[in-house]
């Protein structure tokens, strides 16, 4: 069996934005950048997939700017067997990178396609549910727990009234939740490794994929500072100013 | 800690294993490549990325960077805003006296420097070192020195990853692998812990002053291009602080509306009330600054140690099998500010050391006469006397300076040396006056919690504390009752703190050792030495951009 992880590189969970100076966006230059943290754990489950002799091989595939070879090595220093990089701007929209890893899904062929299930830079929670409705595979998104049996998989995700258990044939599409496992350390001679397995470079114009972005951006700015809190005397102010100043009850 | 034994270990080999990813060890990887491309150098570091822990003024001397990497405009070097204007000022509570730049000593003289980020010039050093086949591993800390039979330097063991905080491994423990060198550079930066360790074990400051410190914090902000000059340098001395404390600070009007703004206060201070944090806070209220700050917006902080001691407090920088580089020796010019172009310049001293003692099979030794006959040290020659001159006060030191660096040039037949370890001059408390600072406004001054917030700082959770008590009760039994604890007044994160337990009816020292940003201040400053810094987790610690 053979599994292909999707890995975005994305601005430092640990990093505080900066909105820059003219409203075009956040400030991306000379910022630590790393893998999107729920990728890292879709790459976690797929090596321990591969660590307990279910699946053959792990490929890795990251679409963006040359620097994303960075964002691939490190899942390769984890344990992948080797990566995609598909050349492309910092702006495709989730659309757009659902059709590009149909394409390589068409090529590679993989039995299942793991993915981060958001990205901690726009949130948007799409793209996993797309590609699986342009692949016509079924999906399991938010998924906390994962097992395979034969050509099926068990998947456990969390929804609104708790956690939902599922059985979904394959081949399919799966998204990760950060409580599906803890991501390994990269040790030291993996990284070394690491840097001998191959990636693959494919320009996104030969995929033929229409990445004209479809939303534009008007302005970014930063929220509105917090107001501090005000101590309140005793109950009956507090019911004032819920009532009258918050306008609360 | 895990018991060594039960762990197997991987070993790598490398002709160089350079400890730190600053200027000092990428100019010695860089230099080393290019002295012969078939030595096999690898650079461990113990930020996530290569610049994350680099804090620095920075007005930068070329004079390194032109030997090591002559084409460095035309590599695009991020070496951008020269220095167009220079301004000294002599603060006191209200105004500001300019003192004429032709009255300054040469070395405060800034004409042909450039404004850069340190942190910005490390990770294209980087990138520059990698071109050049030099493997450098981010996020890896180098955690124990290995040592050979014979008692020379072998290498260094980076630490475990994934080990809770009772010292049990995790379920992602991986254990750290030994890294071996035929020389190995320690280049950590201000009291490297590994540094530390060995100036102690081979001696190599019996002939040396006590090192002298100093705790530098930095500010970038976002100005009012109305108040902006790109390319100027303004320095002062004066207030906020007492005249008996040695410091100063900068303000580098660099690229995009941006300032750098800092201060430096020597460790040598002897007031437990004084609180460096508070001080830097409080500059930034005086007329002369605010007036450049107001309606502009902070973006980033941090603080750092640096070195003062200069000359006569550098070690022997040779020891069998390693070298010590930049300021994990000592190299910077404390009466120049400056020390990268120092620390580069050891770098390249050292990697042709290196070359000799592995191709010409000289002993690391020769370091000592390549270093006496470079600039470098005819630099450090010169500045010698101005630092110690400072325990007479600002303004006979000033006077002194003057005549020391602009008749003499620093050419005076004799050397003042440093009496004291800044970990020795605190007065007791009963015999100090508490200090009143101002409450942060929110504008111009904040408080420490949303400062550290700026610097991205990140420890994993559930490790091991990594600020270690030699003796647990010490901070309550002594230093709180002597010197009413210092630390949660000189850490500039705010990582110490005295809690009253009610159960207990006892005061508790609290280490919120996430909060720490990797400066080292309460390794040196402590009274009783108690505080020792070891490397947390790789990876942990500041997220600087462009410091």
């Amino acid at each position: 069996m053979k599994i292909l992880v999707a890995v975005k590189r994305v601005i430092d969970y640990n990093v505080q934005i900066r909105v820059k100076p003219d409203n075009s966006g956040v400030e991306k230059d000379n910022v630590k950048m790393s893998m999107n943290p729920p990728d890292e754990n879709a790459v976690e489950e797929a090596i321990k997939l591969k660590d307990s002799g279910e699946v053959t091989e792990v490929v890795i595939v990251s679409i963006g700017q040359e620097k994303c070879q960075d964002t691939i090595r490190t899942a390769l220093a984890m344990g992948a067997d080797r990566g995609i990089l598909v050349k492309a701007g910092d702006d495709i929209e989730p659309l757009a990178v659902a059709k590009t890893l149909k394409n390589i899904v068409e090529k590679e062929k993989p039995n299942m396609v793991l993915l981060g299930k958001q990205a901690i830079d726009d949130y948007c929670n799409q793209t996993g549910q797309m590609l699986s409705a342009i692949l016509n595979w079924p999906q399991g998104c938010f998924v906390s727990e994962l097992g395979i049996n034969d050509s099926a998989i068990t998947i456990s995700r969390e929804i609104d009234e708790g956690l939902e258990q599922l059985e979904i044939q394959l081949p399919a599409v799966v998204t990760c939740d950060l409580r599906l496992n803890e991501p390994r350390f990269a040790s030291l001679p993996n990284i070394m490794k690491a840097k001998k397995k191959p990636i693959e470079i494919i320009e996104i114009e030969s995929l033929g994929v229409d990445t004209i972005p479809k939303v534009k951006y008007l302005k970014v700015e930063e929220p509105p500072v917090r107001q501090g809190g005000v101590m309140v005397a005793d109950v009956k102010e507090l019911i004032q100013k819920l009532k009258y100043e918050a306008k609360v009850i | 800690m895990i018991e060594n034994q039960n762990i197997q270990r991987e070993e790598m080999s490398y002709d160089v294993v350079i400890i730190g990813a600053g200027p000092s060890g990428l100019a010695t990887a860089i230099e080393l490549k290019k002295l012969n491309p078939e030595t096999s150098v690898c650079i461990i570091e113990k930020g996530s990325e290569v610049g994350a822990h680099i804090l620095s003024g920075n007005v930068f001397e070329t004079k390194a960077l032109d030997e090591l990497i002559p084409d460095w405009k035309e590599k695009n070097a991020p070496i951008k805003t020269k220095v167009s204007m220079e301004e000294f000022l002599f603060l006191n509570k209200k105004n500001g006296m300019n003192i004429p730049t032709w009255l300054l000593p040469k070395s405060l003289q800034n004409h042909g420097n450039y404004i850069i980020s340190l942190a910005n010039l490390c990770r294209w050093l980087g990138e520059q070192a990698e071109a050049l086949e030099v493997e450098i591993f981010p996020g890896f800390a180098a955690s124990e020195i290995i040592y050979n039979e014979d008692g020379s330097v072998a290498g260094i063991q980076t630490g475990d990853m994934g080990v809770d905080k009772e010292g049990q491994p995790k379920d992602t423990f991986e254990p750290g692998i030994i890294l071996k060198g035929k020389v190995t550079v320690f280049a950590e930066g201000c009291r490297g812990h590994l540094g530390k360790q060995l100036i102690k074990k081979f001696e190599l400051d019996k002939n040396s002053s006590p090192q002298q410190y100093g705790i530098g914090f930095k500010e970038i902000w976002e100005v009012d291009e109305t108040q902006h000059q790109e390319g100027k340098v303004l320095h002062s001395v004066g207030w906020p602080l007492d005249p008996k404390t040695y410091g100063g600070s900068f303000c580098y009007h660099a690229e995009n509306n941006q300032i750098y703004i800092g201060y430096v206060i020597g460790l040598d201070y002897q007031n437990p009330y004084l609180s460096p944090y508070d001080e830097f806070q409080q500059f930034k209220t005086h007329p002369k600054i605010s007036k450049i700050l107001k309606g502009g917006k902070r973006i980033s902080y941090g603080a750092r140690a640096l070195i003062e001691g200069g000359l006569q407090s550098l070690p022997q920088m040779h020891m069998p099998g390693a070298l010590l580089v930049g300021c994990d020796a000592g190299t910077l010019n404390m009466p120049k500010i400056k020390g990268s172009h120092t620390a580069m310049k050891s770098g390249i001293i050292a990697a042709e050391t290196i070359q000799q003692h592995l191709y010409d099979k000289k002993e690391l030794s020769v370091f000592d006469t390549i270093f006496k006959n470079s600039w470098l040290y005819q630099e450090l020659y010169e500045a010698r006397n101005v630092k110690p001159s400072f325990r007479w006060g600002l303004i006979p030191a000033m006077i002194f300076t003057a005549i020391d660096q602009l008749i003499f040039k620093g050419k005076l037949p004799f050397t003042l040396n440093h009496l004291h370890a800044d970990h020795e001059t605190l007065k007791l408390a009963k015999d100090s006056k508490k200090i009143d600072y101002p409450k942060y406004d929110g504008q111009l001054t904040f408080d420490k919690a949303s400062s550290v917030y700026l610097t991205g700082t990140n420890h994993a959770e559930n490790q091991i504390i990594h600020l270690q008590l030699k003796d647990p009760k010490l901070p309550i039994s002594y230093t709180l009752e002597k010197f009413d604890e210092p630390s949660i007044r000189y850490c500039p994160a705010g990582v110490y703190d005295i809690q009253y337990n009610k159960e207990k009816d006892e005061s508790e020292f609290i280490i919120n050792s996430q909060n720490c940003i990797h400066c080292k201040t309460c390794d040196i400053k402590e009274p009783s030495q108690n505080i020792n810094w070891v490397t947390p987790e790789g990876g942990g610690g500041p997220n600087y951009a462009n410091m």
